[in-house]
C-alpha cells in the first residue's frame, strides 16, 4: 500500500486497526534490518509523501515529507552552501541492503554521525513532526522554527521511536552552513586507552572539534586516532595548528586537509561491513570505553571495534552468538544492529520499561504499528 | 484567569496531611502558617497570586519521593517550583496545594572534565553551575537572562534558552540525564553520562513538560570549554526591514555568529535613557556576537561587517575593547531593567520564521496604535525569538486586561506567520488559553496521554499548559 497523502495513510490505518491488521512502515528500505522483528500483515510504503515542501536558508529551516530520499535534501541544501548538521550514517553497506535511504528513516531510528559529538543528534536539529497515530489520527507537534517550548517536545519523542509511535509524514529541521574547509589531524599508532585521553584532551579545548574517533589495528592497518576541524579556512588552520601542538604529547601526529572519505567511512562503520558477524552499538561515558573494550577483547578475542564520539559511540563487531552485554560492566547500553540472536533493544529497568509500554499503548492502542519493533 | 476551584476535601485535611509531610522532614522544610506560605503565592508573572496549602523544602531526592508518595497517597496536588523566576505562572499554586521547592538541592554532585559533563541537585542556579566550573575555563551554556537567580530545575521543566542558543542550543541540547521522582514517589534515573539513553527518548519529552511529568532533583549537565575570546559589534539601521535582511544575509553567508540580537526604536530609547550605552539614533540596532582566537574572530567580523555594509548601516561599532563589548552588551542587559523604570510591562516570546520579521514588526506597531499601549522589541533576532515587552500601568483599572488581549493578538500573529506562542518561557498559566491557536484538539489530546502515562492521577501541576477545559475531566477524576 502506497497512501498518496496524510487523509488517505490516516484512514488506512483506521481501516487497519477496525480489521486487526499490523501495519510495517516502510521508507527507503534501507534500515529495515534495524530494531526487532516485526510481525505484520500490511507493508505501508512513504513513497508518496516525498519532497521539500519549505526551505528557507535565510532561516536555517527546511520542511520535507517522511519519503523524500534523504539524496534529494543533500542537494537542496548543498546549492545554498547548507547541510543537515547531525551527519546521519548511511546502513547500507553495515547491513548489506540497497535503495534510497528517505529522510523519515532517518528520523524514526535517529540516525547521526561523528559530527554529533559537537552538533548534537538527529533529534537535536529536530524541530517539527507531522505523523499519524494508531488510530488513524493526523497529529503535528513542534513545527518549523528553531526555538518552539509550547506544549510537550513530542519531536524528540518520535524521533528514534522507529515507527511504534506513529507513522511520520512530515519533519522539520534547523540547518547549519557547511563548513568551508575540513582538517583530519591523525595520532599515530596509539592504544585505545591512550586515543580516548586524547580525544578528551581535545574535546575538552577550545577548538571546537567536530569529529573524534580511533580505529584500533586491524589486520595490517596500524591504529589511528582521527580528530577534525572544521570552519572558515584561516580558523580552521589556527584551530588545527593549535589542536596538533596540544596531542604531540600523546604520539606521532600528522594533518591532512578535505579528507572527507576518512569520515565517511567513519560515519558508515565501512570497516566493520565486511563479515556476516553480529554488529553492536555501545554507548557509554568516553573514559569508561577502554575497560569495556578490554574486558570484551578479554571475552571474544576476535572481537574488532571502532570508537566515535570521543569513545562515547563503541562499534563492534563480533561472532553471532556472543552476547556482547555480557561485557557490558560499565554505566551506558548496547543495541544489536547486524544480527538476531539477541533483543536489539537493552532491557530498560521496569518502571521506564512500564512507562515506555503505556506511551505505546496510548499512541496505538490496538498495536498495529511496527509491533515489537521496540520490545 | 481561571483556576480549578480548591478540592475541599483536601483543604479540610490540611492538619493531618502536614503531619504527614512533617514526619519526613525536618522542621523548617515545612511551611504551612498563612503568613508564612505567602511568600510562595505567585512567581515572576506577579500579576497572579494565590498562597499554597503548604511548602515543603527538601534537601534529597529521598525526601521528594517521600513528599511525593505522600500527597499521591492523599490526593493531594503538588506544584514544584525551582527559584520561582518563571514569566508564565509556571509555579503559581493553588490554594489546596503543596508547593515544592527544590531550592535546597543546590549541591554539585560530580564535576568531570574528561568527559565533559556536571551532575548537580536541580536547584542549583544556572549560572553557579557555570561558577562550578569556570576554574577550568568550562562553561554551561544555555543562558536565560534570569540565570543568576534561575534554577536548573526550572530549565529543565522549562526548556529555557538564553542568547547564545543559536550557536549552543537550548537546555534540552545540553541535557544528558536527570533523577526524576514519579508523582507516585518513584525515583528513576533516565540517561546519564553517556550521550544517548536506550530506548524511547524520554528525556527528550521531561525536558520542557513544565513540571507536569516528575519532579526533576537532579540534572546532568553537557559543560563546553569556553572559547578564547568573543566580540560583538553593534550596528544601526534606519528600518527594521533592513535589518532583519541584514540578520538573513549574515546566516546565509555561512557565518553563524553565537548570538544575534535585535532592539527597535523604542526600546532603543528606553535603553538609552537608563543606561546611557551609547547606542546610537536609529530605527533598528543589532548586536552580533563572534567567539574564538584574535585572528577567527577578526575573520569572522570581516565577513559580517561586508555584508552589513550592503545594508547602508547608519552605523558600524566594531568593539576594540573588553570595555567597549561591555559598553555593547550593557544596553541589551539593561533592556527589562529600562523598561520596569518607566511602566509596568508584559513580556511576551513567541518565535516566528525570521523571514516573517518586518511583517510581524509592522503588524505589532499597528496592534501598538489600535490598543493605545506601547510596545518596544528586543529580541533573539538569530532564532525569530520575539520579546515584544507591552508597557501598561497596573494601578490603572482595565489596563492589565487591555495588555492581555493585545498580547494575544501578537501572539496568535506569530503563529498565523508560521511561529509558536512560546520560544522559551513556556506557556504556564499564561498563554494555556491559546494553545488551541496552535493545535487542534486531537494535538493536545495526544500530549494529554504522555501526562496520563506519568501522572494519571492528575497532581503535578495540573492547571498548566492545557486550556482547562481539556484537562477538566482527568483533573476531577
Amino acid at each position: 500500500m502506497t497512501p498518496k497523502d496524510e487523509q488517505e495513510l490516516a484512514q488506512y490505518v483506521k481501516d487497519a486497526g477496525a480489521n486487526g491488521r499490523k501495519l510495517r512502515i516502510r521508507g527507503g528500505g534501507t534500515r529495515l534490518a534495524l530494531g526487532n522483528a516485526v510481525s505484520y500483515d500490511d507493508m505501508v510504503s512513504m513513497d508518496g509523501f516525498s519532497g521539500v515542501s519549505l526551505y528557507e536558508p535565510g532561516a536555517l529551516t527546511l520542511v520535507a515529507g517522511a519519503g523524500t530520499p534523504l539524496r534529494e535534501i543533500t542537494e537542496t541544501l548543498r546549492k545554498s552552501g547548507q547541510q543537515l548538521p547531525f551527519e546521519p550514517m548511511d546502513h547500507c553497506a553495515l547491513l548489506s541492503s540497497t535503495g534510497e535511504p528517505t529522510i523519515g528513516g532517518v528520523v524514526a531510528c535517529n540516525i547521526s554521525g561523528p559530527r554529533r559529538i559537537q552538533a548534537g543528534a538527529c533529534r537535536d536539529s529536530l524541530i517539527g513532526v507531522r505523523f499519524v497515530n494508531g488510530q488513524g489520527d493526523v497529529i503535528k507537534n513542534g513545527g518549523r522554527v528553531m526555538k518552539n517550548v509550547t506544549g510537550y517536545d513530542l519531536v524528540k519523542l518520535m524521533a528514534g521511536s522507529f515507527g511504534s509511535l506513529g507513522i511520520l509524514t512530515e519533519v522539520a529541521f534547523k540547518v547549519l552552513p557547511i563548513p568551508e574547509t575540513q582538517t583530519t589531524i591523525t595520532l599515530h599508532e596509539v592504544d585505545l586507552d591512550v586515543a580516548v585521553q586524547a580525544m578528551s584532551s581535545a574535546l575538552g579545548s577550545p577548538f571546537d572539534v567536530t569529529g573524534a574517533a580511533h580505529l584500533p589495528a586491524l589486520e595490517n592497518t596500524p591504529s589511528k586516532t582521527l580528530l577534525r576541524i572544521e570552519g572558515f579556512a584561516k580558523s580552521v588552520k589556527y584551530r588545527a595548528d593549535k589542536l596538533a601542538a596540544k596531542l604531540s604529547r600523546f604520539g606521532e601526529v600528522s594533518q591532512s586537509y578535505d579528507d572527507h572519505d576518512i569520515w565517511t567511512d567513519i560515519q558508515n562503520v565501512t570497516r566493520l561491513s565486511g563479515t556476516i558477524d553480529a554488529i553492536w552499538r555501545v554507548s557509554v561515558k568516553p573514559s569508561d570505553a577502554p575497560q569495556f573494550c578490554e574486558t570484551l577483547a578479554k571475552n571474544c578475542p576476535n572481537a574488532a571495534v571502532q570508537l566515535d564520539w570521543g569513545g562515547g559511540l563503541i562499534w563492534a563487531r563480533v561472532p553471532n552468538d556472543f552476547d556482547l552485554r555480557q561485557c557490558l560492566n560499565v554505566a551506558g547500553h548496547a543495541t544489536l544492529i547486524r544480527g538476531d540472536g539477541f533483543a536489539a533493544f537493552q532491557p530498560q529497568p521496569s518502571v521506564l520499561a512500564k512507562v515506555e509500554q503505556n506511551l505505546r499503548q496510548k499512541f496505538d492502542p490496538v498495536g498495529i504499528l511496527n509491533t515489537g519493533i521496540m520490545g | 484567569m481561571e483556576m480549578p476551584i480548591p478540592s475541599e476535601m483536601v483543604l479540610s485535611r490540611k492538619s493531618d496531611i502536614v503531619a504527614r509531610l512533617r514526619a519526613v522532614l525536618s522542621d523548617d522544610a515545612i511551611i504551612s502558617e498563612p503568613s508564612q506560605t505567602q511568600a510562595y503565592e505567585c512567581d515572576a508573572l506577579t500579576a497572579y497570586r494565590c498562597a499554597p496549602m503548604a511548602v515543603v523544602l527538601p534537601r534529597n531526592t529521598q525526601q521528594v519521593s517521600d513528599v511525593l508518595r505522600i500527597c499521591f497517597e492523599l490526593n493531594v496536588p503538588v506544584v514544584p517550583r525551582g527559584s520561582g523566576t518563571s514569566l508564565a505562572g509556571g509555579a503559581l499554586p493553588t490554594a489546596d496545594s503543596v508547593v515544592l521547592g527544590v531550592a535546597r538541592m543546590n549541591g554539585v554532585l560530580e564535576t568531570n572534565y574528561d568527559d565533559r559533563y556536571i551532575r548537580v541537585q536541580s536547584g542549583r542556579t544556572n549560572l553557579s553551575v557555570t561558577g562550578a566550573v569556570e576554574q577550568n575555563d568550562f562553561f554551561y551554556a544555555p543562558d536565560p537572562s534570569s540565570q543568576l537567580a534561575c534554577a536548573i530545575a526550572g530549565n529543565v521543566a522549562m526548556n529555557s534558552g538564553g542568547a547564545h542558543c543559536l550557536k549552543y542550543g537550548v537546555t534540552t541540547n545540553n541535557l544528558l540525564g536527570v533523577t526524576m521522582v514519579m508523582m507516585n514517589g518513584e525515583i528513576v534515573e533516565i540517561g546519564g553520562a553517556h550521550l544517548d539513553a536506550a530506548g524511547l527518548d524520554l528525556l527528550g519529552v521531561i525536558c520542557g513538560s513544565e513540571g507536569q511529568l516528575g519532579v526533576v532533583t537532579e540534572a546532568t549537565l553537557r559543560i563546553l570549554h569556553k572559547p578564547e575570546g568573543a566580540r560583538p559589534v553593534l550596528i544601526g539601521f534606519d528600518s527594521n526591514e533592513v535589518a532583519g535582511a541584514c540578520v538573513s544575509d549574515i546566516i546565509k553567508a555561512g557565518v553563524l555568529p553565537v548570538a544575534i540580537e535585535f532592539m527597535d526604536r523604542p526600546c532603543i530609547e528606553a535603553v538609552e535613557d537608563f543606561a546611557k550605552a551609547g547606542y546610537p539614533d536609529a530605527e533598528a540596532v543589532l548586536i552580533i556576537e563572534v567567539e574564538g582566537s584574535e585572528a577567527e574572530i577578526a575573520e569572522q567580523l570581516e565577513k559580517i561587517t561586508a555584508i552589513a555594509k550592503q545594508h547602508n548601516p547608519i552605523e558600524l561599532r566594531e568593539s576594540k575593547s573588553s570595555e567597549e563589548s561591555a559598553a555593547i552588551w550593557a544596553g541589551r542587559k539593561a533592556a527589562f531593567g529600562a523598561m520596569g523604570r518607566i511602566s509596568d510591562y508584559m513580556c511576551l516570546d513567541g518565535t516566528i520564521p525570521v523571514s516573517e520579521l518586518p511583517l510581524v514588526l509592522r503588524r505589532i506597531g499597528e496592534l501598538s496604535k489600535q490598543y493605545g499601549l506601547k510596545v518596544a522589541n528586543v529580541f533573539h533576532a538569530g532564532d525569530g525569538n520575539m520579546h515584544p515587552l507591552i508597557l501598561f500601568n497596573a494601578n490603572k483599572p482595565g489596563d492589565l486586561e487591555l495588555c492581555e488581549s493585545m498580547g494575544a493578538e501578537i501572539l496568535k500573529l506569530c503563529v498565523e506567520v508560521g511561529g509558536c506562542l512560546t520560544g522559551e518561557h513556556g506557556v504556564g498559566v499564561e498563554k494555556r488559553d491559546l494553545m488551541m491557536t496552535q493545535y487542534n484538539a486531537a494535538d493536545i489530546e495526544t500530549q494529554l496521554h504522555v501526562k496520563d502515562v506519568f501522572d494519571p492521577a492528575w497532581l503535578l501541576n495540573a492547571a498548566k499548559v492545557f486550556p482547562l477545559s481539556t484537562t477538566k475531566s482527568r483533573r476531577a477524576s
